[in-house]
């Protein structure tokens, strides 16, 4: 799917060590700092032969709704036009360039750039010019002007289980193809058939180049590690068991676990429930309140956690109860912008509302299981300044990037850089 | 009957409790079946029911000060709140609610030194005993939709 045929690529000088053509297991800094490389992200990665979230479809439900997002750092609209279809176009004015829409969402009849109102309707389309005749006979438009020879850059949609997705690209495959068949059943398994509703919607500002935290994402060997929360107040279970799956491609990956209800009848049968605790010596710390992890087994599964990402830069969400999608966006090399949308869905029972609500305690920028993912980031950010020249290894779990039943291994984060590496022609 | 100059001084006592760094008493601002949610405005208009942080329950304060404490991992900063006055409204049956303005700043280990959040808590006040009021409730409701990297101390 990546274009293998991609020219040397553009960067300003030559990377400070080359990066080894004949492994995943290394990636040298250089790619987390390099003003170069960040550019040609913006067209290769973000521009080029992917699928980029825009929205959800729940947030533009009527005619004329639009939510503002961006590109690979060009400003998008997605509109809801009156034949129910969901469009994507450059948010630029083609007269001379001013961003059309103002707003980051709203309803619109039609769109009115507010320089000199030249006008668009719900699909992009440049329908009005200010003074196109002139006034009294004078000025105006040349004769030859034809508003059809000047319309805004329209991006391909996709709309997967109700997730919005755009493309720059005339030759990204279908985003079924895009997606593979395990990673649209692992999306369609939390949003199949549902109809989500925004709970809420934050932004987190991280200190560190995008790829850290799409790593991190993928990064299923620090999640016991890093995170304390559940050993500290002994919530991990040893009748848990979970995988990893990533798609051909490498770039797209879900990470779960589940209940292992064999495990777990063995453990009772055996009647050492209490001894199913990890850590359970004394002087150990208790929930006072452990309503928050009272979640309730929504998708008949036994699955608890499932992180799903699609390359570049998306990520689907279910920890217990607590369901939210991430748009990663670069901003520039030590900056990106994490855009949470936490979910519900429209027939939740009240009960299962608060206990999402409740749940939102363990994710976000003051999560319990995810407050450090906001801070590791910049940690590695500032810890490799001055080693452009130095590597980050990738040995956990072998050298490949393989789908795999233990969470002990960083396939998947080898598996984006796989999908990167192709993209990018680096 | 709540008072303006009480009210003034449980949030004067709050600041300074979070300030000084004594976040295990910091639950003690809140009457037992409380509730205590940070959101942001925009989240605020549309009625978006999620928290940053979302608790109905002190236990639930005070787990976040354990957690904090004991379980997650963030640079070491502290905060600077500067309050803004009151503004009370008419007292109901439920107790006496206010808003008030807040600016808080935030100091890295380094000494680094941003303007972290500013916003206004929207408060429900009760009488517990003879004591100052103590919270029913606080809405802080964060101007800006953008956090800096985490979330960890209360605000
Ligand atoms: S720039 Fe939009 S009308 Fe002139
Ligand atoms: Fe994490």
């Amino acid at each position: 799917m990546p274009d293998h045929s991609l020219p040397a690529p553009a960067l300003a000088a030559p990377p400070e060590v080359p990066w080894p053509a004949d492994t995943l297991t290394r990636v040298p800094y250089w790619v987390f700092q390099r003003a170069d490389v960040a550019a040609l992200e913006q067209t290769r990665v973000f521009r080029g032969d992917t699928w980029n979230y825009l929205c959800l479809e729940a947030e533009i439900p009527d005619a004329g709704d639009y939510r503002a997002s961006t590109l690979g750092g060009v400003p998008i609209l997605a509109v809801r036009d009156h034949d129910g279809e969901i469009y994507a176009f450059e948010n630029r004015c083609v007269h001379r360039g001013a961003l059309i829409a103002l707003e980051d969402f709203g309803n619109a009849r039609e769109f009115t750039c507010v320089y000199h109102a030249w006008s668009y309707d719900l699909q992009g389309n440049l329908k009005g010019v200010a003074f196109k005749d002139g006034i009294n006979g004078q000025g105006g438009m040349p004769e030859c002007f034809r508003m059809s020879d000047h319309q805004p850059r329209k991006l391909r949609t996709a709309v997967v289980a109700g997730l919005v997705f755009a493309s720059a690209s005339d030759t990204v495959p279908p985003i079924e193809e895009y997606l593979g068949e395990q990673i649209l059943e692992r999306i369609e398994r939390v949003l199949g058939g549902r109809k989500p509703e925004v709970i809420g919607r934050f932004t987190q500002a991280l200190p560190n180049n995008w790829k850290l935290y799409v790593e991190n994402v993928r990064d299923s060997y620090h999640a016991s590690l890093l995170h304390l929360f559940f050993t500290t107040f002994e919530l991990n279970k040893l009748s848990q068991k979970g995988g990893l799956i990533v798609d051909e491609s490498g770039g797209n990956h879900v990470s779960y676990s589940a209940i292992d209800r064999e495990a777990e009848a063995k453990v009772a049968a055996a009647n050492e429930y209490a001894a199913q605790n990890i850590r359970s010596e004394s002087g150990s710390y208790r929930l006072k309140d452990p309503s928050v992890l009272a979640g309730m087994d929504e998708f008949g599964d036994g699955v608890t956690l499932q992180i799903l990402s699609v390359f570049p830069g998306f990520v689907l969400q279910q920890i217990q109860n607590s369901l939210a999608v991430r748009q990663v966006v670069p901003r520039g090399t030590d900056r990106t912008d994490l855009h949470w949308t936490y979910l519900g869905f429209k027939d939740d029972t009240p009960e299962l509302r608060r206990m999402r609500l409740k749940q939102c305690n363990l994710v976000g920028p003051a999560g319990y299981v995810s407050m450090e993912d906001g801070c590791v980031g910049g940690f590695v950010q500032r810890g490799v300044v001055g080693a452009s020249d130095r590597m980050a290894v990738l040995e956990m779990g072998g050298s490949d990037a393989e789908s795999t039943r233990t969470r002990a291994t960083e396939a998947s984060v080898r598996g984006f850089w796989k999908a990167y590496r192709a993209h990018m022609g680096l | 009957m709540i008072g303006l100059p009480d009210i003034m001084a449980a949030q004067a006592r709050y600041a300074r409790c979070i300030d000084d760094g004594r976040l295990e008493d910091w639950p003690g601002f809140f009457l037992p079946d409380c509730v205590y949610r940070i959101t942001t405005a925009e989240n605020h208009r549309l009625g978006f029911a999620a928290g940053l942080i979302w608790a109905d329950s002190l236990g639930m304060l005070q787990d976040r000060v354990a957690a904090l404490r004991e379980a997650n991992i963030y640079e070491r900063h502290a905060y600077r709140h500067v309050l803004g006055l009151p503004l009370l409204e008419e007292a109901g049956a439920d107790g006496t609610r206010s808003e008030t303005p807040f600016l808080v700043a935030r100091i890295m280990r380094d000494g680094a030194t941003d303007l972290f959040a500013t916003g206004r808590y929207l408060d429900l006040w009760r009488a517990d005993g003879d004591g100052p009021p103590k919270l029913a409730e606080r809405i802080v409701v964060c101007d800006s939709s953008r956090v800096d990297t985490l979330l960890a101390l209360p605000l």
